[in-house]
């Protein structure tokens, strides 16, 4: 189900503080967050986030059609890089 | 017979069931479809009169997308995934299933027939 309107996008207030300033001081310093949870909105465009994803920060470069996605999404948690035999049956 | 959106309606089919063989079209909204143009559901479509076959399809080129449009939208919304480089755009890329199904067994709707690797034994990779 779809989140109510009447709250508006959820972003975590830490990183609503490091986003304010990024965009009060219009730096273009990347901002390092765990929260993976928190949607992109607007106001984060052109931005680059460095997203954790359990192990390291995904750089993120926000763009306009990022907007309602969250920042999860972008930094992906599992590496799979095919099975071992898959080269073999190539050759 | 009746050619609506570029499709050929079959002629001994009741209209509700024709108009499902419009890509864009369930049962459902031929029902709506059917209800806006006052005609029944259960009417052959060789049984329409000229102007109710004009009728229903100005309701459809109207108010619906289907058939072509429908379907650059679908791709075109893929697309915007896979460029974006979101989750949902990598499981597009890889041709495996986007919603969080298991992919350890089954999901051989999006990852096509099975590829057995060789040198397991035959009972653990059934064909």
């Amino acid at each position: 189900m779809a989140r109510s309107l009447k709250k508006g996008p959820f972003v975590d207030t830490s990183l609503q503080k490091k986003v304010d300033v990024a965009v009060a001081t219009d730096s273009k310093q990347v901002i390092k967050t765990w929260s993976r949870r928190s949607m992109i909105t607007p106001e984060m465009i052109s931005l680059t986030f460095h997203v954790h994803n359990g192990k390291l920060f995904m750089p993120v470069y926000v763009t306009e059609n990022m907007v309602g996605h969250r920042l999860g999404e972008f930094a992906p948690t599992r590496k799979f890089t095919g099975h071992a035999t898959d080269r073999k049956v190539r050759r | 017979m009746a050619r609506i959106a570029g499709v050929d309606l079959p002629r001994n089919k009741q209209i509700g069931i024709s108009l499902t063989y419009i890509f864009g079209i369930g049962r459902s909204l031929a029902a709506d479809i059917c209800g806006k143009a006052e005609v029944s559901t259960s009417t052959k479509t060789d049984h329409l009169g000229e102007g109710e076959v004009i009728k229903i399809r100005e309701i459809i080129e109207r108010d619906y997308q289907v058939e072509g449009d429908l379907r650059r939208e679908v791709s075109q919304n893929i697309k915007l995934l896979m460029d974006i480089g979101c989750y949902r755009g990598l499981r597009h890329r890889r041709g495996l299933p986007v919603r969080g199904q298991r992919t350890h067994t089954n999901a051989r709707t999006r990852k096509g027939p099975r590829k057995t690797v060789a040198g397991k034994k035959k009972t653990l990779t059934k064909k």
